[in-house]
């Protein structure tokens, strides 16, 4: 009888050229396919091809698969798949005790333990034996012997391992091996694609033959909402954003990017899918893409441009610009490790107090978060309607995680997405006069009888002419500052995720974490404890309501992966004492050190 | 019909009495006059700098931008609506200091922008610290004992980026600056203007041998297509190319005929002319060549794209019902 699992976390770990990324984004299509929620988590070097085999050449990719709705991709993994030593003495930590060691030998030998530090005297597959329960394959001879008779180089060979190590994979986990082979055969051409079937039908068949049935798990299936599915990377989502945007505004989107890990995949994704009515542009820098995205809206478009970490910083002079002339932008920023080039494939939230301060002058913008692959498509609407519906920029936080993770994804129906309105290019109304919520109209050139300057100097009201007078600064300076305030009627109620209004701990959290706070703060409540979650989309203005909602718990904690940042913004308008957990490793929260982390303010409460 | 001073807006022009941008200003705005432009459709662009406010003195759509950013705004707006009808006004600082890289790339990419760049060899608005074209030893408030950089020399730089159309010209000769004006509006993609102006403030006289009307005919040659290139008082003198060596010859020696003819298509000889930076300059169009517009080619690329709801249907997907 194959044991059932409600949980099952796997971790795979290898050199950055075994194909880990790849075999692992087979197999949770399959397991989402086959109706189990999936979350997961890449984690890759920053160099392209890093020395083989060492350590820090090391790719590690981990998903969770449940029968119930899960949010983040696990902890501690029940199964590692290691496919060298390196991989392997990297992660070791994360599997957890009494879990299966799959060890792909040929990874395992005297080269590869040199390459990754290790004495010749060291074997850490025997080590690893008196804590976890170990199998070791030669997948490398399985898979020659299984393409013996192929027409393929060696090297091609070699790299079908990992077709092996996916037919076990699929076998042990209880995916559809049929599936799969259509998927393999949709994905590769020709002989490549019949060889990969060979080689994942010989690791398929070698647990049988291998009588390892004992170590088979089941998750079974849950009821996933109804819909139309695919996996989707964050941004990948953010790019069906852009293209929801263009649609639902029924205007041009300037795409307009200059390549920076890891905010480059929204410009691959959208050359890519090339959406109708998204203009993907690749400027000479930066600050010419945050530009070309300014000329766009002035024009009538909606200008959009991407970076991360040193890009953000050049696009600095080019808000100012955009917040003075009052029109619309958007501005996704996937943060990294920083400063500087930092660690730019890891994760971190440490340009938050950036986003909301980081210009130069009074300039007022707001600023938002995306939380989970799942709504970031409907973030990226909100935040284009936000920009054209108050004519002023907007920053979208993702980061290095959400980018990457993929998760399934329910695509929306078009006919029930927001709608986007653009303030009329009323001629009768002067450039810069302002509406009900401070808004001016949106006069585009091409407007017949329409013509008026824009420019960075100080705008006059109304007239939009140049004006150095003291008096009219001033105001202007409050007006821009009202127009940014009054985004908040853009904002649904605030509600918690989990838990109540009211009780002994509050968890505040903004964008990625959402699905480590979530799993923490649902065990804490599962152990009695009255603890709720509050997670932040958008971080200016702030929800009217969060400070006032926040007094409601004996302790509020501010969770977030930076020195303590939307603590402090927090702390600075109330006298409530606000906690902080923070981390900057590059490695997301685990819920089980987020559990550790609240405990003590569960007892103190 | 509308005049030049229809095209005017209702602002003060704020420039420094004497200044040579009043002059560009009137034929600028006397160009898009005689050439029919609709003011609803001209959107002129500009960075920082005393050129760089002449956008809030014409009477159409403009945006003073960021220092140097224009080419990059500029090429927005024509990704943005192609047919508008842009225009870059930018300095020497603004140009080819802080936006040397956009200058370039706008120009190889051939964005359809005339790009008018007013060279008084100097930083007007931040009150004359010596700019990229100043010449070495050039003494100014930054450099009291003469500045020791090598100068940019637009021409050639514009001509190394790919730019399609190069031309010179100048504040004091009104009839040239229109004329050059007009022509670079009518040459599909980026046409890169050079116009000498006086910054009486901080760098009068800079350009004086080539402006005033005394000592001009014998610096400044004004070049016409397929014509012999010759200067001097009475046209007494002329060009040849002895190899890539540009010789002035007396014309008493030999006739006009023999002389350089200019050839505006010829890349290797706009070459050869844009290099002459000493007393003896060219102006006029020195080179020019068709090549597809970039926001022409992005629009023909992008135009199977897919509806949204296809892109929604691409890649692996599944239904749960
Ligand atoms: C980012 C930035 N740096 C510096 C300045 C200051 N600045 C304004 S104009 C200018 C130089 C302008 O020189 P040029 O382009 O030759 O124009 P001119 O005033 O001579 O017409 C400088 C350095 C600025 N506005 N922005
Ligand atoms: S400083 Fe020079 S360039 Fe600027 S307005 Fe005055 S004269 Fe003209
Ligand atoms: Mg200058």
């Amino acid at each position: 009888m194959t044991k059932v699992l409600s949980h099952l976390v796997v971790l795979m770990a290898g050199d950055s050229g075994d194909g880990v990324q790849l075999l692992g984004s087979q197999l949770i299509r399959a397991a989402a396919q086959s109706g189990q929620d999936v979350r997961t988590l890449s984690d890759f070097p920053a160099e392209i091809r890093a020395p083989q085999g060492t350590i820090s050449g090391v790719s590690g990719f981990q998903f969770q698969m449940a029968s119930e709705a899960i949010f983040d991709p696990g902890d501690a993994a029940d199964v590692f798949v290691a496919f060298n030593v390196a991989g392997w003495i990297k992660h070791q930590h994360k599997l957890k005790p009494g879990g299966l060691l799959l060890a792909s030998i040929d990874g395992f030998d005297a080269r590869s333990k040199s390459t990754a530090g290790l004495e010749a005297s060291e074997n850490p597959l025997e080590e690893a034996k008196s804590n976890f329960q170990v199998l070791e394959v030669d997948f490398k001879k399985i898979t020659s012997e299984a393409l013996k008779n192929q027409s393929l180089s060696g090297r091609e060979k070699s790299r079908a391992k990992n077709m092996t190590i996916l037919g076990l994979l699929t076998w042990l986990y209880g995916q559809s091996a049929p599936a799969m082979e259509v998927d393999l055969q949709r994905q590769f051409q020709g002989d490549l694609a019949a060889a990969n079937v060979l080689a994942f039908r010989a690791g398929y068949h070698l647990g049988e033959t291998a009588e390892w049935t004992a170590f088979r798990r089941e998750v079974p299936q849950r009821k996933a909402l109804p819909g139309t599915y695919k996996t989707l990377s964050g941004s990948q989502a953010m790019a069906l954003g852009l293209a929801a945007v263009a649609r639902q505004l029924g205007r041009q989107v300037l795409y307009a990017g200059y390549p920076i890990t890891p905010a480059s995949e929204i410009l691959h994704e959208l050359a890519r899918i090339r959406p109708a009515g998204v203009l993907p542009f690749q400027a000479e820098d930066e600050i010419a893409s945050i530009t070309a995205a300014i000329g766009a809206s002035y024009a009538g478009n909606l200008g959009a441009t991407a970076s991360s970490g040193p890009g953000i910083s050049l696009k600095g002079e080019g808000m100012g610009l955009a917040v003075m002339m009052e029109l619309p932008l958007l501005i996704i920023n996937v943060q990294r490790g920083g400063p500087s080039t930092g660690l730019p494939t890891k994760m971190e939230q440490s340009d938050l107090l950036q986003a909301l301060y980081g210009r130069h002058g009074e300039a007022p913008m707001p600023v938002m978060a995306i939380k989970r692959t799942g709504e970031a498509l409907d973030d990226v609407l909100l935040a284009a309607k936000i920009a054209v519906e108050s004519m002023t920029p907007v920053m979208l936080l993702s980061d290095a995680y959400i980018a990457n993770s993929a998760e399934p994804f329910r695509l929306p129906d078009p006919e029930q997405m927001r709608r986007i309105e653009a303030p009329k290019a009323d001629i009768r109304r002067a450039p810069y006069a302002r509406d009900e919520h401070g808004v001016r109209p949106w006069i585009v050139p091409g407007t017949p009888e329409g013509m008026h300057r824009v420019g960075g100097l100080e705008t006059e009201a109304e007239t939009g002419n140049v004006s150095y007078d003291p008096k009219n600064h001033q105001s202007m300076v409050e007006q821009r500052s009202a127009k940014v305030q009054a985004v908040t009627r853009f904002y649904g109620p605030l509600s918690v995720e989990v838990g109540e209004d009211q009780g002994d701990v509050l968890i505040v959290g903004w964008g990625s974490t959402y699905g480590a706070i979530r799993t923490a703060v649902e065990s804490l409540r599962v152990q009695g404890h009255a603890v709720s979650h509050l997670h932040l989309k958008h971080l200016f203005p702030l929800h009217p309501q969060v400070i006032p909602f926040m007094t409601g718990f004996k302790q509020v904690v501010v969770a977030e992966m930076n020195e303590g940042q939307l603590v402090q913004v927090l702390r600075s308008q109330t006298q409530q004492v606000i906690h902080f957990l923070g981390k900057t490793s590059g490695q997301p929260f685990a819920s089980s050190e987020l559990q550790a982390g609240i405990i003590p303010y569960i007892s103190a409460s | 019909m509308m005049t030049g001073k229809d095209f005017l807006s209702d602002q003060e022009v704020r420039w420094c009495p004497g200044c040579g941008d009043y002059s560009i200003l009137k034929q600028f705005t006397e160009v898009l006059a005689l050439i029919g432009a609709d003011p609803s459709q001209t959107v002129v662009i500009s960075g920082i700098g005393c050129a760089s406010r002449l956008p809030y003195y014409v009477n159409a759509y403009g945006m003073h931008s960021l220092h140097g950013r224009a080419p990059a705004v500029a090429t927005g707006i024509k990704l943005a609506n192609p047919s508008l009808d842009v225009w870059l006004i930018t300095g020497d600082g603004d140009a080819l200091s802080i936006g040397g890289n956009h200058l370039i790339h706008a120009l190889r990419r051939n964005v359809g922008v005339p790009i008018l760049l007013f060279n008084n060899e100097i930083y007007g608005l931040t009150k004359g610290q010596y700019s990229p074209t100043s010449r070495s030893g050039a003494v100014s408030k930054s450099t009291p004992l003469g500045s020791i950089d090598h100068p940019v020399n637009p021409q050639t730089l514009a001509l190394g980026a790919g730019a399609t159309f190069l031309a010179r010209s100048m504040d004091r000769h009104p009839a040239h600056l229109r004329e050059v004006l007009a022509a670079s509006k009518a040459h599909k993609g980026s046409a890169f203007v050079e116009i000498y102006q006086n910054c009486n403030v901080f760098h009068d006289g800079a350009f004086e041998q080539f402006t005033d009307k005394k000592s001009q005919s014998d610096h400044a040659i004004f070049l016409q297509h397929g014509e012999p290139i010759t200067f001097g008082t009475n046209l007494d003198h002329g060009l040849i190319l002895e190899g890539s060596q540009v010789k002035v010859v007396p014309l008493a020696e030999r006739s006009a005929s023999e002389c350089w003819i200019h050839d505006e298509r010829d890349p290797m000889k706009a070459f050869a002319l844009a290099r002459m930076t000493e007393d003896l300059r060219p102006f006029g169009i020195l080179y020019r060549e068709d090549r597809p517009v970039f926001e022409q080619q992005v629009h023909a690329a992008h135009q199977n794209s897919r509806s949204f709801e296809e892109v929604l249907a691409m890649g692996r997907t599944w239904t749960v019902d």
